[in-house]
């Protein structure tokens, strides 16, 4: 997988195919970081400091 | 074959850093919702304190009701409390749970907050000792509570937050406040919660947030 990303980089030098390397990796994580995650966290809990029974709430709607 | 061994091997290790920026994203990352939230909450609620008041006073789901102070976490420490404990409440701050009593009424004022993620607002609070004071700030008056003690429960302990706690089904005669979190920290096995009374209501002080030309 990344050997195939790597032959697949643009520029001829070392330098260039780097540069680019680093751009596409921290393009990955901007993306996991500001768009993944704050979708997947909204899915899961793992801090619930609700103490919750038979109370009548709705179920979670994502409310607006 | 060799190649597809060593595909799955790039694919599994890749999957393993993206597990841990999640956990990096999930301990600090969220902070930057919650502030943000807090910030509009907090205009959103001196704005509405300093219109004057509407006859029936119903505080929507998912917006501020209140501010809550605790001396002894810091002169800093200061949230929104909004009205609703869904996950989707909770991120923007402490929640008052629903039906429960409002700030200073006979009864008992229950809030939930985050102990890890979301800003944390509850991170410390099994810090509190008897007699430390919780404030909560409304429209008008400032309601000075005083811890009287804290327990461990299950999750699913509901009688913690009865109007008269641990006992449902004795009528309310105190004004109460309970706060809760879950325990132990990272982990959402059990509830730590913690009691108060209200030993003193004064007026509110107008001062931190008016006079200046706000936006």
């Amino acid at each position: 997988m990344y050997a195939w990303i790597w032959r697949h980089l643009p520029g001829e030098r070392l330098r260039t195919k780097l540069l680019a390397a680093l751009a596409l990796a921290a393009a990955a994580v901007l993306l996991l970081w500001y768009v993944v995650f704050p979708w997947l966290d909204a899915k899961l809990a793992f801090d619930h400091g609700v103490v919750d029974g038979p109370a009548p709430s709705a179920p979670a709607s994502p409310s607006r | 074959m060799r190649t597809l061994i060593r595909g799955l091997g790039e694919l599994f290790i890749t999957g393993g850093l993206v597990l841990l920026l999640f956990v990096v994203y999930s301990l600090w990352g969220t902070d930057r919702y919650t502030r943000e939230q807090q910030d509009r909450l907090g205009e959103q609620l001196a704005k509405a304190w300093q219109a004057p008041p509407v006859t029936t006073e119903k505080v929507k789901l998912g917006s501020g009701l209140a501010m809550i102070r605790i001396p002894r976490l810091g002169s800093k420490y200061r949230y929104v409390i909004v009205e609703g404990v869904q996950p989707s409440d909770l991120r923007k701050g402490p929640g008052h749970y629903p039906g429960t009593a409002m700030p200073g009424e006979v009864g008992n004022f229950v809030v939930s907050g985050h102990r890890t993620t979301y800003s944390a607002p509850f991170n410390r609070i099994g810090e509190l000792r008897r007699g430390d004071r919780i404030l909560i700030d409304t429209r008008r008056r400032q309601f000075v509570y005083q811890v009287t003690g804290r327990q461990i429960v299950e999750p699913d302990d509901v009688e913690v937050i009865a109007p008269v706690p641990n006992h449902p089904r004795r009528r309310p005669t105190e004004r109460l406040i309970t706060l809760t979190t879950c325990h132990p920290k990272y982990s959402a096995a059990q509830r730590l919660i913690v009691y108060g009374r209200l030993v003193e209501t004064r007026a509110r002080v107008t001062a931190p947030t008016s006079p200046q030309a706000g936006g």
